[in-house]
């Protein structure tokens, strides 16, 4: 735990050096209504390059919806989303990840069907620059894309340990590595902006330590921003650096993970959370 | 390895046309005709499966898609006197009254009829595929039977119900052969490079593949574009195998083969789809004595017409139901799978021959111990 | 073209339109709830003609008893359909159930050519639909009169069963959120085999009152009236029951209209479906009255 804790400290430090002004998502009075339900009411948050934010409330919350937002999946009702300072709200999901925002799914999403290297290749494959024409003739051009395309996904598999399964079908592997191969193929996107939504649901304790330093070393490594969803509160109080809670909708609280831990507003909500599930 | 392959494909390519020119001119009328409709359903089938086997979307079009691609053919290539002939009802309108191309252009005729069916995939995807939902099922069945009433109504242009006859017989074995090979060879690269990953993604979770940078509706329009050309080619080749188009060519059936073609050799399985084009086209063929009246000695079995398509409808249910993946499942037949066949088969054995070594030696310890 | 012949052409247009309407509520609600285009729902329509044909014409019984059998029949028709080719594929991809339906359809269509015959059959028609009144003048043949009063009767009946009954609020409740649902311990299979019988039901009545109007049968008249019904749906907003009314009533005005005020055009009549399908996917895809459909991600 103390280690985790310098751990924090340090890269605090470091993205300090970065750059602490420099803004890279800023969400302006979000409200995602569905129907009669609002699942995200007046959400803004904004993160500067580097942080690792975590996002956090009871279930329902709205947690999900704010990255759905984000990433183009729901267009709000209302508020805008800027993303390097670009306005992104409304803009397809396809068009928001090649802008340098990627994510993981809350219930695992992969291309069950093809293999763990096919799935990394998979988010390559809107900056190929030949036709589909050239695929088909088999240009020059197009066998070094493919050449080099396949080279950086063997490379990036390797570099999260899925390297000796690259040629498995991905709907066959276990569960930890599936979220570790989600995390990989929204990497193979070069994000500048990661989200990560209960990336440690359903692991055992070894796996969730694991992949505490997995997320920190890829932060570092690939110079990563991290939005986080998690449940699990030690992963939460162990690596964020700021933590911001969501109940119904609304932002309740933000502060560091002492502040947090503390804060009377939050454990009423989590408590009442307890308090609902059993009554 | 990959050289290897390489060389086994060019080898296999060049045996098949080395049998097509032997064949062509040796084997019996018969025999020709179910493979020239083997090669076309390959044409077909293959391209079908693009849609609907590796980019997971619905289309029941290729029979409107074959009937545009038929007619093309067919209104480029009936010579002269045969168009004053056979619009007897109403004359040919204009250009078509007044040219019809040389068979050496026969080649570009069947490309001009990709490019008719593919007009026609625009107008039916572009409004569908940008769509979630199964609207391309609803529009590309609608789209058949429109097909079919324009044809019954058109008659300046396809001479409507009666259909066009007497076009000239210019789908030989090395035609129809040769599309094959080059529509499976097409389809083959074109699924095997990132643009065929992307579409498979799509298949696999829409959702997903959009949040990793897809743009669905370029990749859906794309498979749907490219299908939709080589089915009009199938259907020129139609054409000129059986020499007349009419409506009744192009009703859904030929759709509904298709079907049962690309799901029993497996969705999204190029060689899948190629072998069962082939099996299929003899079993029709074997199928169609079934349903012909027949006297054997003193009984006289009526024929039942439409058996066939029930067999086939309750054929492709069971499928569906009990063995989704196929033949071939989303796999593919390849050289390395062929040459380590005879080594499986032996370990099959071999592994067959242990347990049963084993479970004796058990049953030999358990009895001992007691 | 003077008022008159407009008024009478619009009330042709909308009886024929609710006989859309009622084929396509089947399909609004099993896609409401399935998200499955039930391509076999258009062949239920053509058998249970097929029924009541049997029942009064051939076995003679009164037109009641025949027409209620008929419904019934059509029910069970449907329910099994789902039980036997749809059920065991709710977790199967898509794909799977779509193609079955597919093969279900047209084993219906080719098994009535081969048990029923291809040859049309002359259906019977009761008296009263014969019948001919005269109003204010103009005289009006019993069908025209009584369809539209019955199509009427049989839509109220249904959205009373819909938003008035226990079961009519499983089912809204099980195609805005099977998962819930299921989890606040409704039987979901139960719901979904009401429904399909419900929705047979309601096409079985559309189809004895289609063979009113027209009355010959074949095996596959149920192929476009069936499409057409389906494109009804998604003009109206696909699931939503009042939108499959009312796109039933559009198309069934429109191919009237163009028959009556553009006879040149007549042999063109299903194009315009095709077409009015085309735009509203273009320029309208939620249809009238649905809302857009926003996956759960
Ligand atoms: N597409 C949608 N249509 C209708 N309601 C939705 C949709 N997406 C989310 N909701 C509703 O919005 C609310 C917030 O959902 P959300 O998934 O954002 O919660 P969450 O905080 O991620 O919860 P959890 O911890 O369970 O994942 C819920 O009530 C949910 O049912
Ligand atoms: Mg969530």
């Amino acid at each position: 735990m103390d280690k985790d804790r310098n751990r924090v400290a340090r890269s605090i430090d470091t993205a300090v050096l970065r750059d602490s002004q420099d803004e890279i998502l800023k969400i302006e009075h979000v409200t995602m209504k569905f129907g009669g339900l609002i699942a995200v009411n007046d959400f803004s948050l904004s993160m500067k390059r580097g942080e690792l934010v975590g996002l956090i409330g009871p279930n329902g919350a709205g947690k999900t919806t704010v990255f759905n937002v984000i990433t183009g999946q729901y267009t709000p009702s209302d508020g805008r989303v800027l993303f390097d300072g670009d306005d992104i709200t409304g803009l397809p999901p396809d068009i928001i990840v090649t802008r340098g925002i990627a994510r993981t799914f809350q219930n695992v999403r992969l291309f069950n069907g093809l293999t763990v290297l096919d799935n990394v290749l998979v988010s390559y494959h809107s900056r190929i620059r030949s036709s589909f024409l050239e695929a088909v003739f088999r240009t020059k051009r197009h066998l070094e894309e493919e050449k080099a395309m396949r080279q950086n996904g063997i490379d990036l598999l390797r570099q999260v340990g899925l390297e000796h399964l690259a040629n498995e079908e991905a709907g066959n592997l276990p569960y930890g590595q599936q979220r570790r191969l989600e995390i990989a193929r929204a990497l193979a996107t070069s994000p500048k902006l990661l989200l990560l939504d209960e990336p440690a649901a359903g692991m055992n304790p070894e796996e969730t330590r694991q992949l505490m330093k997995f997320i920190q070393d890829i932060r570092d490594k690939y110079a990563l921003t991290i939005l986080l969803i998690e449940h699990d509160m030690h992963v939460v109080m162990g690596i964020c650096e700021r933590i911001r809670v969501l109940d119904y909708g609304i932002s309740i609280a933000e502060g560091s993970p002492v502040e947090i831990q503390h804060n009377q507003r939050v454990i009423q909500a989590y408590l009442g959370e307890e308090e609902r599930a059993y009554a | 390895m990959k050289e290897r392959n390489f060389r086994l494909n060019l080898a296999l390519i060049v045996l098949i046309a080395l049998s097509v020119w032997w064949a062509k001119d040796r084997l019996n009328p018969y025999i020709l005709r179910v493979l020239n409709t083997a090669a076309i359903y390959i044409v077909a089938a293959v391209s079908y499966n693009l849609v609907n086997g590796v980019t997971g979307q619905f289309s029941l079009g290729p029979n409107a898609f074959m009937a545009l691609g038929g007619f093309t053919v067919a209104l480029l290539m009936l010579p002269l006197p045969q168009k004053e002939m056979v619009y007897f009802l109403q004359p040919l309108i204009w250009p078509f009254n007044s040219f019809s191309l040389p068979q050496w252009l026969f080649g570009l005729s069947l490309i001009l009829a990709g490019l008719v069916a593919t007009a026609g995939a625009f107008i039916v995807g572009v409004p569908c595929l940008r769509l979630r939902g199964d609207y391309l099922a609803i529009a590309t069945f609608g789209f058949g039977e429109i097909v079919i009433v324009l044809a019954n109504n058109a008659i300046s242009i396809t001479n409507g119900a009666l259909g066009i006859k007497g076009i000239p017989e210019y789908s030989t074995l090395p035609w129809t052969v040769g599309c094959a090979v080059i529509t499976v060879l097409f389809i083959r690269n074109l699924v095997n490079s990132s643009y065929g990953r992307a579409m498979k993604a799509i298949r696999e979770d829409e959702v997903a593949a959009e949040a990793m940078g897809i743009n669905l509706f370029r990749h859906k329009m794309l498979a749907f574009a490219v299908s939709a050309f080589f089915a009009g080619v199938s259907g020129g080749l139609l054409a000129t195998l059986i020499t007349t188009v009419s409506p009744s060519l192009f009703m859904f059936t030929m759709t509904f083969n298709l079907l049962i073609i690309i799901v029993l050799g497996g969705l999204g399985s190029i060689t899948g789809s190629t072998v069962t084009a082939i099996i299929f086209a003899v079993l029709q063929e074997l199928l169609r004595e079934v349903e012909a009246p027949r006297t054997i000695g003193p009984i006289h079995i009526p024929g039942i017409t439409g058996m066939r398509m029930i067999v086939f409808s309750i054929m492709l249910i069971l499928l569906m139901l009990f063995y989704r993946r196929g033949l071939f499942g989303k796999g593919e037949a390849s050289w390395d799978g062929l040459f380590a066949l005879p080594g499986r088969v032996r370990e099959f054995f071999e592994r067959l021959r242990r347990k049963e070594v084993k479970s004796w030696t058990r049953t030999g310890i358990e009895s001992h111990d007691q | 073209m003077d008022l008159s012949t407009f008024i009478q052409q619009l009330l042709n247009g909308i009886s024929l339109g609710g006989l859309y309407a009622l084929i396509a509520i089947g399909y609004t609600m099993v896609y409401g709830i399935l998200r499955l285009i039930n391509f076999a729902h258009g062949d239920v329509f053509m058998l249970a003609t097929y029924f009541a044909y049997y029942l009064v014409g051939i076995y003679m019984l009164p037109w009641w008893l025949g027409i209620t059998l008929a419904v019934l029949l059509a029910a069970l028709v449907g329910m099994s359909i789902d039980r036997v080719a749809y059920r065991p594929l709710r977790n199967a991809p898509r794909i799977s159930a779509l193609i079955t339906a597919v093969g279900v359809s047209f084993l219906l269509e080719n098994g009535g050519i081969v048990v029923l015959g291809a040859r049309p059959k002359g259906f019977p028609r009761p008296e009263i639909m014969g019948k001919v009144y005269t109003l204010a003048g103009a005289s009006i043949i019993g069908v025209s009169v009584w369809v539209p009063v019955l199509t009427l009767l049989i839509l109220a009946a249904l959205l009373f069963i819909v938003y008035r009954t226990k079961i009519g609020a499983a089912m809204r409740a099980v195609s805005t959120d099977m998962e819930t649902t299921r989890l606040m311990g409704v039987d979901i299979d139960r719901v979904i085999s009401f429904t399909f019988a419900l929705g047979s039901a309601l096409a079985a009545a559309g189809g004895i009152m289609w063979a009113f109007k027209f009355p010959q049968i074949n095996p596959l008249m149920g192929i476009l009236p069936g499409w057409k019904a389906f494109t009804a749906a998604v003009v109206g907003g696909i699931g939503n029951i009042i939108g499959a009314m009312l796109g039933g009533l559009v198309i069934g005005i429109v191919e009237i209209m163009i028959v009556a005020f553009l006879p040149w055009l007549s042999g063109y009549k299903d194009a315009f479906v095709f077409i009015i399908l085309i735009a509203f996917l273009l320029f309208k895809p939620t249809g009238f009255l649905g809302e857009p459909l926003k996956e759960k991600v």
